[in-house]
């Protein structure tokens, strides 16, 4: 008896709440857009918010109304967005995919101006003089990019570079913000050229400590037909929107500092 | 049932007992939500709303349904069984009637039926108002006016904290403990100081 009265209390407790709260439902139902729903249903209901928008179901709202669009969710599959897309009636426009390259070239190229035997950590040693390879700007070869990549897209070669794997590479951007030199960057997954270089540095001064820093001799700005590279403040650009890959500026590059991803 | 009791009450929930800072009770909502004044505001106001409420509904569950069965061992489960009813059941009244209320509440609603400030009041006036098994005399009110003191106590700690985090927002901090780290820190400061409130025993 002991038992089993705290067993018909509970319990009655429980289904009365419960009818209660399922009559509530009923009663007290809010009509939702079936569009809205659906859409809600669809998104991967992380709320992670990198969207921008308040959760998923604020994203699914924005997304209806048009203010968002529905590839800046990045969780969702691809095939999702689809079926989104179809519920509105519109066309899904696709991200480019992108990828991280490295703009140094020097590695092991490149002598040390001191014997740094601090952390073997490329923040830690970036803060004492900037580095202690003789190029300022150039890569510092400890691999915290190695680290820090989650997808382990990131190799450090035997020439004291990280080397990016573009099948692993999320282009999460990670590696960009850590670098302390910031010599990372996300291109285009299509786009071959990169200039291997960050040097801000004089031409004359680049040569004497780098065999392969951009030198600013502008002949790669020549050499393309498509205005899509740029020589500034000594150090030579290119412009993702206007290059299309054709690598004429790789043949005219005299210190071989424009690479191909290939 | 006296003014000198209701003020006694007052003075220990609000300050010397505060929920949050002397009791360490509900410090999810109180470190997640306490960025803004706005939301940290509205926030308090839906907890202050829902402990009332659940002191009043624990109130009777406890006095007519626990206490003549002689089950008041079943008094924890019980209580966060009509906590969380209650708080569905505000959730879907709000979203009918009100939805620029709803839009404002929504997301916490569902926080405080996790809030443990809510079950640690309903507990605690059954510790404070029942005595031997029995009632006090005004118990009910008791319980009532401590559910509405406590909310108040959890709106002071939620608006001082927040007016601190604003200001520390325009401050430049070291990485490392911006953010959550340093609200952990203002939280464990503030909760000494408010422990000096322990001095005068009411």
């Amino acid at each position: 008896m002991e038992i089993i009265i705290p067993i018909i209390v509970l319990g009655s407790l429980g289904l009365i709440f419960g009818v209660g709260l399922a009559i509530a439902s009923k009663r007290l139902a809010v009509h939702i857009d079936p569009k809205l729903e659906k859409i809600h249903g669809l998104l991967p209901g992380a709320n992670c918010g990198a969207c921008g928008g308040a959760g998923c179901f604020g994203f699914a709202e924005s997304v209806l109304k048009g203010e968002l669009d529905i590839s800046s969710c990045r969780v969702a599959e691809d095939k999702s967005k689809e079926e989104i897309a179809q519920i509105l009636g519109k066309r899904l426009e696709k991200n480019v995919k992108r990828v991280a390259v490295l703009h140094c070239a020097g590695g092991n190229k490149v002598k040390n101006k001191f014997n740094y035997r601090g952390i073997k950590d490329c923040l830690s040693a970036g803060l004492l003089m900037g580095g202690q390879k003789e190029c300022g700007f150039g890569c510092l070869g400890f691999g915290t990019c190695e680290r820090v990549c989650p997808f382990e897209a990131i190799k450090m070669s035997d020439s004291g570079l990280p080397v990016v794997d573009p099948n692993k590479c999320k282009a999460c951007a990670k590696c960009v913000i850590t670098c302390p030199k910031k010599l990372f960057s996300l291109i285009p997954v299509n786009s071959t050229v990169y200039v291997a270089c960050k040097s801000h540095d004089l031409g004359k001064d680049t040569k004497a400590i780098c065999p392969v820093g951009c030198i600013g001799c502008k002949l790669c700005e020549k050499a393309c037909v498509f205005d899509a590279i740029h020589v500034n403040n000594n150090l030579a650009v290119i412009d993702y929107a206007k290059c299309t890959s054709c690598e004429k500026c790789i043949a005219a590059c005299p210190m071989k500092t424009i690479k191909s991803r290939k | 049932m006296n003014i000198g009791q209701f003020l006694a009450i007052f003075i220990s929930a609000v300050f010397i007992n505060n929920v949050i800072l002397s009791r360490f009770l509900g410090l999810c909502s109180f470190i997640a939500i306490s960025k803004e004044t706005k939301p940290a505001f509205a926030m308090s106001m839906a907890v202050m709303f829902v402990i009332t409420m659940s002191s009043m509904i624990t109130w009777f569950i406890y006095k007519f349904l626990l206490m003549p069965l002689d089950i008041t061992y079943l008094r924890t489960i019980s209580f966060i069984l009509v906590i969380a009813t209650f708080v569905q059941l505000v959730e879907m009244i709000i979203r009918k009637i009100s939805p620029a209320l709803y839009r404002v509440f929504g997301i916490y609603l569902p926080l405080i039926t996790v809030n443990c400030a809510v079950l640690g009041i309903a507990v605690l006036n059954i510790d404070m108002f029942f005595i031997g098994n029995k009632s006090i005399t005004g118990s009910f009110y008791y319980s009532v006016f401590q559910g509405i003191c406590a909310g108040i106590g959890y709106t002071l700690a939620m608006l001082l904290m927040s007016a601190i985090r604003e200001r520390l927002d325009l401050c430049e901090v070291p990485k490392a403990i911006k953010d959550f780290p340093l609200g952990f820190i203002i939280a464990s400061l503030m909760s000494l100081s408010f422990m000096g409130f322990n001095g005068f025993k009411f």
